[in-house]
């Protein structure tokens, strides 16, 4: 379930809605996914399917392969590192956690576009994807925890 | 203090399958990193992988893109019947120009055949295209491209150039069986030879993530005035000559830009266009005459 939802996320981040600026304000859905899982169900999105969902994100999007996919890594392992303190936390704090991982994965993002592309790329467009990355979130949670109480209890 | 230590027994009470997965995360790592440095340096089989993802994912994608293209063309209806009023006045005024610019226009046709007619002019290759629809939108803060749903099987190549409503809006950049990455020109790694249309001065169109790309390498003494159009030159004979690109705008920082002619930001449908390249001058050679250069 974890992993439908994932690359459900990743397409819609990329189908082409005709909206006029869409494109670029286009949150990072799989970054929130894969934040959500590692912190309630680790044992259902192993780092395997991180690396394909990343992998197939990257190739769709057409970002240097490998990029979005070792962001996506090491959120996923900062989070699972943490996941016993998120775990029972009150909402915001999630939330302003979710805050530093998304500002720190979008830091990461520029970095590697920028050094790949050999020259500092305006990182304005960036910093707004973010911004609307961390404003959908508790939307996106809330969803999530109704997919997440639906599971089977178990790891 | 006891919570803690609790949490830290916690953290110790997974320990071998934590380890085996920080193992895996790391080795996984690695390998991102491996695809990002042999992508960087155009890999093949980076490619064959882009290649072979985004072919399995076409028909998934077509058929999603079917209904939001639907709902979006209901929401178009709806603004258009708002709109019909001032739309209706705008074209009456529009007709009553272009009448004028028809007569101008069979007068100038009657005397270009009459023109070729004495030179003997051969007239620019006549091109084919694919129609393809676009199926996937990459046109994040990094990148800008979009993925479109022909491929080799429909004719696509890599290099081919790519047009919306007779305008360029990039080039094929990876071809797959049934799909085809499409670079936009606006991307920071485009760039396309053109000229001005009006002084046949040369220039490149460098592509930097903005939705204006910037025309640089211009000749010293060019001059270029805002509204000018662009147009590709076909130097390089990668792209075919004579594409529409956009008008020269004034930069705020000094230069000039070029808006492009079309919106990318609504890029529905586009047009692959399948053009035979000028043969090297090498192959060329045999051919009388020292054509432009």
């Amino acid at each position: 379930m974890p992993v439908g939802l994932s690359v459900v996320f990743v397409l819609v981040t990329v189908v082409p809605f005709p909206i006029p600026g869409y494109a670029a304000m286009v949150p990072m859905l799989a970054l929130a996914s894969v934040f959500f899982w590692a912190i309630h169900r680790p044992g259902l999105l192993p780092p395997v399917v991180v690396f394909a969902i990343g992998l197939v994100q990257d190739i769709l999007t057409g970002a240097l392969v490998g990029s979005g996919t070792v962001v996506l890594l090491l959120v996923y392992g900062v989070v699972v590192s943490q996941r016993i303190f998120f775990r029972d936390k009150s909402f915001p704090v999630v939330w302003l956690g979710f805050t530093m991982v998304a500002l720190g994965a979008g830091a990461l993002n520029w970095l590697f576009a920028s050094a790949f592309a050999g020259q500092v790329i305006p990182s304005g467009a960036a910093l707004f994807q973010v911004l609307v990355t961390i404003a959908i979130y508790p939307s996106l949670a809330w969803i999530l925890h109704r997919v997440h109480r639906l599971l089977p209890q178990r790891a | 203090m006891e919570f803690s230590g609790t949490r830290i027994i916690a953290r110790f009470a997974m320990p071998l399958r934590g380890r085996g997965q920080r193992f895996v995360l790391g080795s996984l790592v690695i390998v991102g990193f491996g695809f990002m440095l042999l992508g960087n340096s155009g890999a093949v089989f980076v490619e064959r992988m882009q290649v072979a993802v985004a072919d399995v994912a076409t028909p998934i994608l077509e058929t999603i893109v079917h209904p939001v293209a639907a709902v979006d063309r209901g929401i178009a209806n709806i603004r258009e019947i708002f709109a019909m009023r001032s739309e209706n006045t705008r074209l009456r005024q529009e007709v009553v120009r272009l009448r004028a610019w028809r007569g101008a226009a069979h007068k100038l046709a009657a005397e270009n055949i009459t023109f070729r007619g004495m030179l003997g002019y051969q007239g620019p290759p006549r091109h084919s295209f694919i129609t393809a629809r676009v199926i996937a939108d990459g046109r994040g803060p990094f990148v800008k491209s979009v993925l479109v749903n022909a491929g080799a099987r429909q004719g696509a190549a890599k290099g081919q150039a790519v047009i919306a409503s007779g305008s360029l809006v990039g080039r094929v950049t990876v071809a797959g069986a049934r799909s085809a990455r499409v670079l936009l020109l606006t991307d920071l790694n485009s760039r396309i030879p053109v000229i001005v249309e009006e002084s046949r001065t040369r220039a490149i169109l460098v592509g930097d993530n903005s939705p204006w790309p910037a025309l640089r390498y211009l000749p010293e003494a060019a001059v270029v005035k805002p509204g000018q159009r662009i147009v590709t030159s076909g130097h390089g004979g990668i792209l075919p000559p004579g594409l529409p690109v956009g008008r020269v705008v004034a930069a705020s920082g000094g230069g000039f830009r070029v808006q492009p002619l079309v919106n990318l930001d609504r890029l529905e449908y586009l047009q692959i266009v399948e053009f035979a390249p000028v043969p090297a001058p090498q192959a060329a050679a045999g051919k009388a005459g020292d054509g432009p250069r």
